[in-house]
């Protein structure tokens, strides 16, 4: 055979491992990317508006509609008598989520009844005139209260169990026991809840709207109108922001929207204001860990046992999974030889909450590295020799709490090439010195490493689809299960087809995740978006790729290892066409241009029962070391330098790669930073919005900033061209800025105790600590 | 008096013509629902996400000025002889993306997307003002912006590289300058705009005269400046503000007198607008005053509106406290000027009659041997609210404290003195032990409240302690003591 490769260009634009810009970019810079609330609305568009309770927790004596009705420009209202199939959104079944209260309200912005007119302003007005006669009952609020109150759990709690815990306890020879309250996280995505509700012929409805589980909305919306899946449509272009805030939390809207666009035979739109967004949706859990842990002289863990209670709000939700998570990573990196952790899902009056990037995973990891910390100020050691003396290893040294063993452990070495780039050891020297001169700002340091399980532990959630259409011209139509929320899945999906077939790039195009295209689909959460769909697309161009391969050889009559793919051509034995040329032909030969790609995670396994099993298929690692400067009169601070080394596997796109590694980032070191939830007695929320709630802002940033990926790292798993999920784990590296300012805190007292910050370390709880060490009161 | 009824203004390159616009109706939903310009996105609806970003452009004093306002607090009858400028105007019409899109595309500044337009707008304000700004520049320029998906890194990125991609030289709105100008002016007839839709009504006053005159008829129409506080009195509350009298255009109360031994700032003055001014006489306040809010909302609000609405927790209050500014209120033609702390009684409650408006405040320049101080304390350090704002004026007159002003907010119903505090500093050495003593005093002046912002507790602790950091502040060369900038 010639070769004439040489009459190829050598490479197609935008392959995988490539720095490929986000598909939409263009279109978001100039305000031409298409969100849920940009869609033409057609004529006749009716909205409607929540009306939310404003008690924690009542019976509904008397809900008074007359005045809503009445209200200018208002067509009527829905209460839950007006659903015709089953008034429940549980994404778990449990059937405790009404969509609309009816005899008690459970949460201060727990949705009544939905009013509908013919502006969204009418119907906002229109919301607010309800007359609502409560009887008010006791509420609890948080984890501590609803465990004196006796709330009991939402969902049932879990065990992890490894050697004998209390034992190894009693003999170890240092023993410290602590609580860590943890504080939740409001997602703040910039686009808020929406969704868009068209009434179709029979019981057809389709519906637009902003969710990260398309699949779950169109079975949630076909359970509450009483008709099969097969009648609902949910199409999602991209969203403003998901962080796990739309995996759950939309289907309620989708809901409202589809039962008034049958009722009324009109498109139906509905978008809370952002204050009663961020009231009647959840969000992160906060928890309250009780902690022990018995160690040796050199600060090696014995044993650890945990009480993890857990904010769950009035209903499961995904309460389960999320503090079954928390369970899984309070490990973090670190091998326990006895452990005992228990799950309390405790049931509050407050808005249930759900999913938030982490997944419950955050709260473990940050119990494990106070854990760490506690050790080290016991030790008088430097935390990171703590770590590292109680990292994963061999021989014994590899079993999680949940019995799977840690095969591909890196945290070590990227520790260990962190603590060498980032000059961790002189700066440690030169914040102790800085400190040493008694003045009245402190510097903190920490390094701070994140292992984090990949899969849903919910193991049929580990399956994807895709459905991939070449068109006769040669350009490829491509969807998935996936959905857009600004991580740039579509961008590195698109790579791996253009991989398959060696076409450029932009010869594809992802447009919206519909459930008409690619049914069943699993939530775009737990990181793992391109795992999934990236298989998924790649088992579709194979099965196109077979096709093309046999009619080539069987139309040039030659062995099908005489073609080749080759960047936007195809070479068939001495010849070479362009892809599109070569589409044709096959077109003309009748070759089937498409297929419906289907991928299953392997190896994973989970017996939630006896608590064992292999839930995760690998894991993901990084390490971020933060510097902060203190001042000790006020605790403000400022994060001086952070520098991160972070592991996806082989990088699809390390450019898009990096993006989620830096704004996981600030978002964890939000949620332990500024970011507070804080109810007042009553139980509202009062902090709602941003001007009340703050998300980090660009000076917030470290002042000095260097990521970088590892890119040595290969997934020892086949996972999509060997890379690893992102889109979570770098969250977790927020918590060296966390355990940098409780050092800079604990210098105050020569750093002989561990100042215990709750998160988040607002600047109050920083002095708060400050001024409790100075008092000697620990 | 001769009156117009409509509202004109220009929107990118067409002219708008409303003749009936509501005291509620707002720029964004003007863009969103009736022009369908969707670029423009609403996050927050109260101004503190920038999402909703847009340029306006105005006349001051016959010059053509371009400012970042938030749209989904800007009131729609507030736009007259403006020119507003929305993300579709910035691309011109063969695709070419603009240098700052350009950068931002090039460095990978958009994730979701759905903030994008607005940084764009903020960081195009900034280019055209400033195109080679430093890091911290940007910052402050971005101090109105939020994203949740980057970690800003590459925004940062993008921004300073927005000056190698082309030049404010070439820019559309710099071309067509002059006719913007042109154009603006002649929108500008000097008559007073009266407006209503159904039963809402607003009025733009002609002149000061007419101001007071029209306040004197309706004396319970809701006086609007910045609409930075009213804004959310529409979009949160769902408020009928109707009638409303904007002051923002009047040129009159706009202007900002410097005399020898004071400024004078009009009632319409933005904190934009001043801040050189202010920190040219008063150092301490030039870092402050980028603290006060975003960068949209320190163009839009005013000294005049932080005052006038009594708020316990503004910024600028305690600080003009501390300076011994005082206000000049009018009703009709009568004029009485007042030290501003006499202004505020109580929670909700100031000194101002029925009819009567703020129409300036003075502030005189620092008494010789004084020391000062600005200090705002919150749970993120820019685009916040205090939990404890404190303002410093100490005297200093060989070793002897001989004057004290110290003023607070969020410590107390009003923006109110530390009267115990001062008097124990008065007479006494200047040391760090005399304002620890005083500190001490603060109990008896103040017992703040408990809410989201802070506790009462840290209140208290935090502005005893801000007594010390003052002394620290005062020493010459104290790295140690200061955190970076």
């Amino acid at each position: 055979m010639t070769t004439v490769q040489n009459s190829a260009p050598a490479k197609i634009k935008g392959g995988v491992n490539a720095d490929l810009r986000h598909d939409s970019a263009i279109k978001h810079v100039t305000g031409r990317a298409e969100y849920c609330d940009d869609i033409a609305e057609p004529v006749g568009t009716l909205h409607a508006y929540l009306g939310l309770s404003t008690k924690a927790h009542a019976l509904l004596r008397d809900v008074d509609l007359s005045a809503v009705r009445k209200a200018p420009g208002v067509i009527g209202v829905l209460t839950a008598d007006d659903i015709p199939g089953v008034n429940d959104v549980s994404p778990t079944g449990r059937d405790d989520e009404p969509i609309f209260a009816t005899d008690k309200v459970e949460f201060w912005g727990q949705p009544m009844f939905a009013v509908v007119a013919e502006s969204r302003d009418a119907a906002r007005r229109a919301a607010k005139l309800a007359k609502v006669t409560y009887k008010e009952l006791p509420h609890a609020l948080d984890p501590e209260a609803a465990q004196a109150a006796d709330m009991g759990y939402v969902t049932p709690p879990l065990t992890l169990k490894r050697g004998e815990a209390e034992s190894a306890l009693g003999k170890a020879t240092h023993r410290i026991k602590g609580k860590l309250r943890i504080g939740g996280q409001d997602h703040m995505y910039l686009e808020g809840h929406i969704a868009f509700a068209i009434p179709g012929e029979d019981d057809d409805v389709i519906v637009h709207s902003s969710t990260q589980h398309p699949s779950e909305a169109q079975h949630m919306v076909a359970h509450v109108l009483g008709v099969p899946s097969n009648a609902v449509t949910i199409n999602v272009r991209r969203m403003g922001g998901g962080f796990g805030g739309k995996e759950t939390q939309m289907n309620l809207f989708c809901s409202v929207a589809a039962v008034a666009a049958k009722k009324w035979n009109r498109a139906v739109k509905i978008r809370p204001d952002r204050d009663d967004d961020m009231s009647a949706t959840g969000k992160r859990h906060d928890f309250v860990i009780d902690y022990e842990v018995g160690f040796d002289d050199n600060g090696v863990i014995e044993a650890v046992t945990g009480e993890f209670a857990a904010r769950c709000g009035f209903s499961s939700d995904l309460s389960g999974p999320v503090t079954d998570r928390a369970l899984f990573h309070a490990d973090n990196a670190y091998y326990y030889p006895n452990v005992l952790l228990n799950s309390h899902p405790m049931k509050t009056n407050t808005v249930s909450n759900t999913a938030f990037r982490g997944f419950g995973g955050p709260q473990g990891v940050i119990a494990a590295e106070r854990i760490i910390e506690e050790i080290a100020y016991h030790r008088g050691l430097d935390s990171l020799e703590v770590r590292r003396r109680n990292f994963y290893g061999d021989n014994g040294r590899d079993v999680t709490p949940y019995h799977q063993t840690v095969e591909d452990n890196i945290a070590p070495r990227i520790c260990q090439e962190l603590e060498d780039s980032a000059d961790y050891r002189i700066r440690r020297q030169a914040v102790l010195d800085w400190n040493a001169k008694g003045g009245t700002i402190r510097k903190g340091i920490a390094l701070t490493p994140v292992k984090f399980g990949i899969s849903f532990t919910a193991t049929w959630y580990n399956q994807a689809g895709a459905l991939l259409h070449i068109y006769s011209d040669g350009s490829i139509h491509l969807n998935h299960g996936g959905t857009e929320m600004g991580q740039g899945l579509n961008t590195k999906i698109a790579q791996v087809v253009a991989d398959a077939f060696q076409v450029d790039f932009d010869t594809i195009k992802i447009t919206k995740t519909t459930t008409e295209k690619v049914p069943n689909t699993s939530a775009t959460a737990a990181s793992s978006g391109s795992d999934l769909n990236g298989m998924a697309a790649q088992d579709a161009a194979r099965q196109i790729k077979e096709r093309l391969i046999a009619f080539a050889a069987s139309h040039w009559e030659t062995d099908a290892e005489n073609v080749q793919f080759l960047p936007n051509a195809v070479q068939v034995g001495d010849e070479i066409l362009p892809f599109r040329d070569f589409i044709k032909q096959a077109y003309m030969a009748r070759v089937h241009l498409s297929a419906a790609g289907f991928y299953k995670t392997p190896k994973i396994h989970w017996d939630r029962e006896t608590g064992q099993g292999r839930p995760f298929y690998y894991y993901a690692y990084g390490a971020a070391c933060s510097e902060v400067s203190v001042d000790t009169l006020t605790g403000e601070y400022r994060v001086e330098r952070t520098d991160i080394l972070h592991d996806v596997g082989k990088s699809l796109n390390p450019v898009i790669d990096i993006g989620q590694v830096e704004g996981a980032f600030i978002q964890g070191m939000g949620w332990l930073t500024t970011e507070e939830l804080w109810w007042d007695a009553e139980g509202q929320l009062r902090t709602h919005a941003p001007s009340t709630y703050k998300i980090p802002l660009a000076s917030d940033r470290p002042r000095i900033f260097n990521t970088k990926l590892a890119t040595w790292s290969e997934n020892k798993e086949q996972t999509i061209k060997r890379s690893k999920a992102v889109g979570e784990p770098p969250f977790m590296l927020g918590i060296s800025v966390f355990e940098a300012l409780s050092h800079a805190v604990a210098s105050v007292e020569d750093y002989k105790t561990c100042p215990r910050l709750d998160a988040p370390a607002t600047p109050e709880r920083v002095l708060m600590a400050i001024e409790r060490l100075k008092g000697g009161t620990p | 008096m001769n009156t117009r009824s409509e509202i004109r203004f220009v929107l990118n390159d067409r002219d708008v013509s409303l003749d009936r616009v509501g005291a509620n109706d707002t720029l964004l939903d003007f863009l969103r629902l009736d022009c369908r310009l969707t670029g423009t996105k609403e996050g927050c609806a109260e101004g503190d996400c920038g999402a909703c970003t847009v340029l306006v452009g105005r006349l001051q004093n016959g010059t053509l000025r371009y400012e970042p306002v938030n749209a989904c607090i800007r009131l729609t009858a507030s736009l007259d002889a403006c020119h507003v400028v929305s993300i579709e105007y910035l691309s011109d019409p063969n695709g070419k993306l603009h240098p700052v899109q350009q950068a931002m595309v090039e460095h990978h500044g958009s994730q979701c997307g759905f903030c994008t337009p607005g940084f764009v707008m903020s960081l195009y304000a900034l280019w055209m003002q400033n195109p080679d700004p430093s890091e911290t520049q940007i910052e402050t320029a971005l101090q109105g912006n939020l994203c949740r998906c980057t970690g800003y890194e590459p925004i940062i990125k993008a921004a300073k590289a927005a000056t190698t991609l082309g030049s404010p030289a070439e820019d559309a709105l710099t071309l067509e300058r002059a006719t913007m100008t042109a154009r603006l002016t002649e929108l500008r007839d000097g008559k007073r705009v009266d407006v209503a839709n159904g039963g809402s009504r607003c009025i733009l006053p002609a002149s000061v005269d007419d101001l007071a005159e029209i306040l004197l008829e309706m004396p319970e129409a809701t006086i609007v400046a910045g609409a930075t506080d009213v804004g959310l009195w529409v979009t949160k509350f769902l408020r009928d503000i109707s009638p409303v009298v904007f002051l923002n255009h009047l040129d009159e109360l706009r202007q900002i007198v410097k005399t020898e031994d004071a400024i004078k700032i009009g009632a319409g003055v933005s904190y934009a607008d001043s801040q050189a001014v202010i920190s040219e006489r008063h150092p301490h306040l030039g870092a402050f005053w980028d603290r006060i809010a975003g960068w949209q909302i320190r163009s839009m609000g005013t000294i005049g509106g932080n005052i006038a609405n009594g708020s316990p927790i503004g910024d600028t209050p305690p600080v003009l406290i501390a300076l011994g500014a005082t206000i000049t209120l009018r009703k009709g033609a009568a004029r009485r000027t007042l030290p501003i702390e006499e202004f505020f009684i109580d929670y909700g409650k100031q000194d101002m009659a029925n009819g009567e408006f703020l129409e300036s405040i003075s502030i005189p320049n620092a008494t010789p041997h004084s020391l000062h101080a600005a200090y705002k304390i919150s749970k993120r350090r820019d685009e916040d609210i205090s939990s404890v704002c404190a303002a410093f004026n100490v005297t200093v007159q060989n070793g002897t404290i001989t004057a004290a002003r110290i003023a607070f907010g969020g410590m107390a119903a009003t923006p109110k003195r530390a009267a115990h505090a001062e008097a124990a500093l008065v007479g006494a050495v200047w040391s760090e032990a005399t304002l620890i003593a005083a500190a001490a005093r603060l109990g008896e002046d103040f017992s703040p409240l408990s809410d989201w912002r802070a506790s009462a507790e840290y209140r208290l602790q935090v502005s005893k302690n801000l007594f010390r950091k003052f002394w620290l502040d005062q020493q010459v060369d104290a790295p140690t003591n200061r955190l970076s900038a």
